[in-house]
């Protein structure tokens, strides 16, 4: 193959050049249509950042883990007891961030450790368990020392603030007006590029090839020298800890957590993410992640429209029609993309008969 | 040979419930030879890998490899130790391609950690590139670098066998142990296995071969041991074994009385 070696890059850095300029204009884009839908992009990229952290362990290492959402938990509760006037702790967030990532990490290890020797069902069901231990945790701990204020949660967290400049308020620089969200979507993106990059340096690493060795066949792995238990707990630590970070963002750009925000269903929302976006292939993590938080937003501001158009009334409330839509969405995606939106080149060749099998 | 054996083992026994899979074993390997262990179906020789490479712990016995005792480690233990093994019924990666296998057995030779991958600094990019050249020779060495970036199971069968040895080899092992690497292969497959195998040797490689082919392990071993019902019953040059009457007897069915006396 005869390749041009110069104007490969050069076209590289035009589609690079026109990505930044539609990511840095979309905020102002999606304003048009309102303030909710910068929210709604916001959103979408912390569950970038979830379902990029549980495809390090799902994808990547073969671990299922039912329980993620708990990791977001830890990180949005650190940032909530470390930045609001529940406890008068009122920390940066540059210095929460990490720390929540830490806690996060060492839970991460907690749930790792005596899971070790599971797979398949049964790790699937220790994880469903820890998750819902710390979410139950979170509602209790409110006596006899009041630590996470119950079921009420925790108000009046700080937002994003560097000196007098916060992400929160809607203000006007260099003649542009940015709304709060509009600010922390510049945020988001930063960090959530950083993920990205993160991701794709892990997965082309010696690390990153012991993950998919302990998920291809764990005997031959340790067989091979490596250290299953080492390169597990990490897996479990890396997941965990940007499942901090995004839980961190989470209390901070809403100022408020409870612990009903970390139920099953969310953690069943970002396995989905991964699965239906095409597991253990970063571009389709993120698509995954991307579609299942608008799908249900677009179906939540059509439906009622829809109808009304229809029948002249109301017939369905949109919160049931959009469950409704949204399973059946799931269903025909797994019935004819079985491997994902986007699945790596590897799985996708996986999942096809080769040509000389076809017969048997 | 003058020197302390590579790997010498001494009464080693292994029960499954009340099976003696294995029991008293005593055998020692040379360094640079290739060492055979055969033996009919069920007489322990899977089992033995198995404890000598920490998938299964010894009931009784101990090996002790290159000067050093080698109990109770795990798996990937022995293999930093220098011990790489191959699986009878074959267990690549099987989703990943033949260049990603052998990379995969570095592992144990490298040292790049989480903080490496992130921020590739010029030592981890060093090492990678490294990795990536010594699999490739490894590939070629084998003779399969032709399919380097094809999955693992789409390879032929034969290719499978070499890229397991492959991915053995690039753990950089003073003992590399095949537990049947020719099942399977056709005659002039096994040719070739044959002078891969004299190759490995040349290069400095000691080989533990089980095996089936009774053609290929006269023809390439050194010395034989041979197992029945978990016991040695014979040991030796490969002429000398085969016309030893216990092993004749324990391959073509000897009379019932021979393996009471022996028992």
């Amino acid at each position: 193959m005869s390749s041009p070696g110069q104007s490969i890059p050069r076209k590289a850095w035009i589609g690079v050049g026109l990505i930044a300029i539609a990511l840095a204009v979309l905020p102002f884009v999606a304003a048009l249509a309102g303030q909710a839908w910068v929210r709604i992009i916001n959103f979408a990229m912390i569950y970038i950042m979830l379902a990029l952290g549980l495809n390090i362990v799902v994808g990547f290492a073969g671990l299922l883990d039912l329980g993620y959402i708990a990791f977001y938990a830890v990180g949005a509760y650190v940032y909530a007891l470390l930045a609001s006037p529940h406890f008068g702790i009122h920390m940066p967030f540059w210095i929460i961030l990490p720390i929540g990532a830490a806690v996060a990490c060492i839970f991460g290890v907690l749930l790792g450790t005596p899971t070790l020797k599971l797979r398949g069902d049964y790790l699937a069901i220790v994880t469903l368990g820890f998750g819902e231990i710390i979410r139950i945790f979170l509602n209790n701990l409110n006596a006899p020392v009041n630590v996470t204020n119950g079921p009420q949660g925790v108000n009046l967290i700080d937002p994003f603030r560097i000196g007098s400049f916060s992400f929160s308020k809607a203000e006007t620089i260099a003649g542009v007006s940015f709304s709060g969200p509009q600010k922390y979507y510049y945020v988001l993106l930063l960090l959530t590029i950083a993920i990205i990059v993160i991701n794709f340096r892990l997965q082309n690493s010696r690390l990153g090839r012991a993950w998919e060795a302990i998920r291809e066949d764990e005997v031959a792995a340790k067989a091979m020298g490596i250290n299953t238990r080492n390169v597990k707990l990490l897996a479990f630590a890396m997941g965990a800890s940007f499942g901090g970070v995004a839980g961190g963002i989470f209390s901070a750009t809403q100022q408020f957590v409870s612990p009903e925000s970390f139920g099953l269903f969310e953690s069943v929302i970002v396995l989905a993410m991964v699965v239906l976006g095409g597991m253990g292939n970063i571009p389709g993590v993120i698509l995954g992640a991307i579609l299942l938080t608008l799908l249900p937003e677009v179906l939540r501001s059509t439906m009622e429209p829809l109808q009304m158009m229809l029948f002249r009334r109301v017939i369905v409330d949109a919160e049931t029609i959009r469950l409704l839509v949204f399973g059946i969405a799931l269903v025909a995606i797994m019935l004819y993309r079985p491997a994902g939106l986007w699945p790596s080149a590897v799985r996708k060749r996986e999942l096809e008969v080769p040509p000389g099998e076809a017969a048997s | 040979m003058s020197g302390p054996p590579l790997l010498s083992a001494r009464g080693i026994a292994k029960r499954f419930g009340g099976v003696h899979a294995l029991s008293e074993v005593s055998f020692s390997i040379n360094r640079r030879e290739i060492y055979g262990l055969i033996g009919p179906n069920g007489a322990g020789k899977t089992s033995l890998f198995n404890v000598l490479t920490g998938i299964y712990v010894a009931d009784g016995g101990s090996f002790v490899f290159d000067d050093q005792p080698l109990d109770r480690l795990k798996p990937n233990e022995v293999a930093e130790r220098g011990i790489a093994r191959t699986f009878q019924n074959i267990r690549l990666f099987q989703n990943l391609s033949a260049i990603e296998n052998v990379m995969i057995g570095r592992h144990v030779r490298t040292h790049a950690g989480v903080f490496g991958a992130i921020f590739r600094g010029s030592k981890t990019m060093a090492e990678e590139a490294a990795i990536q050249k010594r699999s490739y020779e490894l590939l070629e060495y084998v003779g399969v670098s032709k399919r380097a970036n094809d999955l693992a199971k789409h390879l032929a069968y034969g290719d499978q066998r070499r890229l397991e040895i492959a991915r053995a080899l690039a753990t950089d092992p003073k003992l590399l142990a095949l537990d049947e690497p020719a099942a399977g292969m056709n005659a002039t497959e096994t040719q070739g296995l044959k002078r891969l195998l004299e190759d490995i040797r040349r290069d400095g490689t000691t080989i533990l071969l089980i095996e089936h082919d009774m053609k290929l392990v006269m023809n390439v071993c050194d010395r034989v041991l041979v197992l029945d019902y978990g016991k040695k019953i014979a040991e030796g040059s490969a002429s000398e074994v085969q016309n030893d009457p216990k092993v004749i007897a324990a391959y073509l069915g000897g009379e019932v009385t021979l393996n009471l006396k022996g028992a």
